[in-house]
């Protein structure tokens, strides 16, 4: 130990303190402005709305614990939205992310007039859903264009919004709506896969479908899995198609997630709506953790 | 086992099939939109013989039906512009609803995004443990369904007296975290070495994000906002429960409304609303898909 100016060195590490503790304060107050939007028009609420989620009344504020969650789940209505959108969204998100993939393959393979097909995919996308409901309704109508064209089959015709065809009906519409987006993402990350391990697999004589299962998919399965948790979220999104198309109390097969909460916002049952909400921000944090899991699982051995 | 076909042929032909289905997916995908913009010339008249059917009972019962088919048509009598004409000099109804989306949409875009801005610099300058936690409940919100956020926006606008009025609507819209998830993303990739250099030169922080950090930003801000404006413009949910008048509905609500009466005059309706949505594609569709290219992958 040489002598060291004790009183200097503490003074420098003073100033160095200093500064950094005014560096860490700047570092904060960019992020402060976003911070306190995001505290009171998110968390705080929603705060709130996990206290109401156990009491009986706002204003006398009994706590009844699981009560509410209990008797929403002896709802009818609620349990025929969830139901109904669970049905149409395990039918419509694989059906999203296979189709996607498979748009997104052919349009990095050797097709001519690859541009134009992709502004045609994307389309939807941009187009207002309000503005096109227009044509879903005559086509889906009973005597409307698809029945036409199944007569022509000698098929009997049906009516499609008002029947359990309805889940059809939504499929279309969601996946008009989604499949572009999905299939970007799906193409910027086939453009991500090493060309090189693809070229050495072909070399060993490895067939297209080899390729494509234990190669080219295990690249894309981070991609597959956040198109999936997307296409999920997409399709809680449901609501906005059905409303335009037939209203606030569509045919039954048609009551999704979101006509229970719009309807239980007419008769303001502050209950009902947030243990609603609560059990459904549980459902959805547990299904990104298990799929950010899943991802954790399959895609570390190709993370860079 | 040798092949009947030659190798060549065989790829070709997979190659013409695949592009037959796409060109018929690609066809399906335009349809509806290419429908709605060709029905808009027709004439009111043309339009109610056409959809008549569809009018008097979309409110009553299957067996009312009048036995009358609907006629979904691609061209046009005659081409006209009497329900354009209608829309945009003789209604201000639907003008009016269309200006209460652009004050609605306008404002929700250009603030989220300026003010992502700013927190993705932070988020993407400062790391620390604590900094991620919070980048990653920004995650989780921003894929929180409205089911969801509804009831919290509802509540917050009842305590801060502006329920019914457009801010319910435009103060959470600046504050979503969709924006701020990926301008971060894209600011985490921008090297250290530039800002590092900038703050030898003497250059302030804040002089940082505006001379540096924001230009190279600049096509990924746009790209995003786009995305937001399209997300925005489109949206149903938040006015049905945020804005008590009906004066106030923007038009993409408004536009369920006339669906179900005024058929003559929607579908032009229907192409005044899209218009600026498509007019953004036709010069942004790079843009877009840049965007939707930052938001592929959860990870930062």
């Amino acid at each position: 130990m040489k002598g060291r100016d004790p009183i200097l060195q503490t003074q420098v590490t003073k100033a160095h303190r200093k500064r950094m503790l005014r560096e860490q304060a700047a570092g904060w107050g960019w992020l402060l402005p976003s911070l306190i939007g995001v505290m009171v028009f998110f968390i705080l609420p929603f705060c709130v709305v996990i206290y109401y989620s156990v009491l009986d009344n706002p204003i006398f504020a009994h706590f009844v614990g699981l009560q509410n969650f209990t008797a929403l789940f002896r709802n009818t209505a609620f349990l025929r939205a969830v139901k109904n959108t669970a049905i149409f969204s395990v039918i419509s998100v694989p059906l999203s992310v296979v189709l996607s993939l498979w748009m997104a393959f052919a349009l990095n393979s050797k097709i001519p007039g690859k541009s134009w097909l992709r502004s045609c995919f994307l389309c939807p996308l941009m187009v207002p859903i309000a503005s096109v409901v227009l044509v879903w309704q005559v086509i889906f109508h009973y005597h409307g264009t698809l029945n036409q064209v199944t007569a022509l089959f000698g098929l009997e015709p049906v009516d499609w919004i008002k029947s359990n065809w309805s889940y059809l009906v939504l499929t279309v519409m969601f996946l008009w709506k989604t499949l572009g987006y999905n299939m970007i993402l799906f193409m910027s990350a086939i453009a991500g896969i090493p060309r090189d391990i693809i070229e050495v697999a072909e070399l060993e004589g490895a067939g297209g479908w080899y390729t494509f299962l234990h190669i080219k998919l295990r690249y894309l399965s981070p991609t597959i899995l956040f198109v999936t948790i997307l296409s999920i979220i997409s399709s809680f999104k449901m609501f906005r198609e059905v409303y335009l198309l037939s209203g606030d109390y569509p045919y039954q097969s048609m009551y999704l997630l979101q006509h229970f909460m719009n309807n239980t916002f007419n008769s303001l049952d502050y209950q009902k709506l947030s243990s609603a909400a609560v059990l459904l921000a549980v459902f959805m944090v547990i299904l990104i953790g298990i799929l950010f899991l899943i991802e954790r699982r399959f895609g570390e051995d190709v993370e860079e | 086992m040798k092949h009947f076909l030659s190798r060549r042929f065989r790829e070709g032909l997979a190659t013409t099939l695949l592009f037959l289905l796409a060109l018929v997916a690609a066809i399906l995908f335009i349809m509806p939109t290419v429908l709605t913009i060709t029905n808009s010339f027709m004439t009111e008249k043309e339009i109610t013989a056409n959809y008549g059917a569809m009018i008097d009972n979309a409110t009553q019962d299957k067996k009312t039906y009048i036995a009358e088919d609907l006629n979904l048509k691609f061209i046009p009598d005659r081409v006209s512009l009497q329900q354009f004409a209608t829309v945009l000099f003789k209604s201000p109804d639907y003008l009016l609803k269309f200006w209460n989306s652009v004050i609605l949409v306008v404002p929700i875009t250009v603030f989220q995004i300026l003010l992502a801005a700013v927190t993705a610099y932070g988020f993407s300058r400062y790391r620390g443990r604590l900094r991620e936690i919070i980048f990653f409940s920004y995650i989780i919100l921003m894929l929180m369904p409205y089911q969801v956020t509804l009831v919290p926006n509802y509540l917050v606008s009842d305590w801060l007296g502006i329920l019914g009025t457009r801010w319910a609507i435009v103060l959470p819209g600046i504050f979503s975290p969709f924006s701020v998830y990926l301008l971060t993303k894209v600011m985490r990739r921008i090297p250290k070495a530039y800002y590092e250099a900038a703050r030898l030169d003497g250059a302030s922080e804040l002089q940082v994000f505006l001379q540096i950090c924001l230009p190279l930003c600049r096509s990924a801000m746009l790209s995003v906002g786009l995305l937001v404006f399209i997300d925005y413009w489109n949206m149903v949910e938040q006015p049905l429960i945020l804005l008590g008048d009906e004066d106030q509905y923007p038009l993409s609500v408004f536009l369920s409304q006339i669906n179900t009466g005024d058929v003559g005059l929607a579908f032009a309706v229907a192409v005044v609303y899209m218009i600026p949505a498509l007019l953004l594609f036709l010069y942004g569709e790079e843009y877009l898909v840049e965007g939707i290219t930052y938001s592929g992958g959860v990870k930062g």
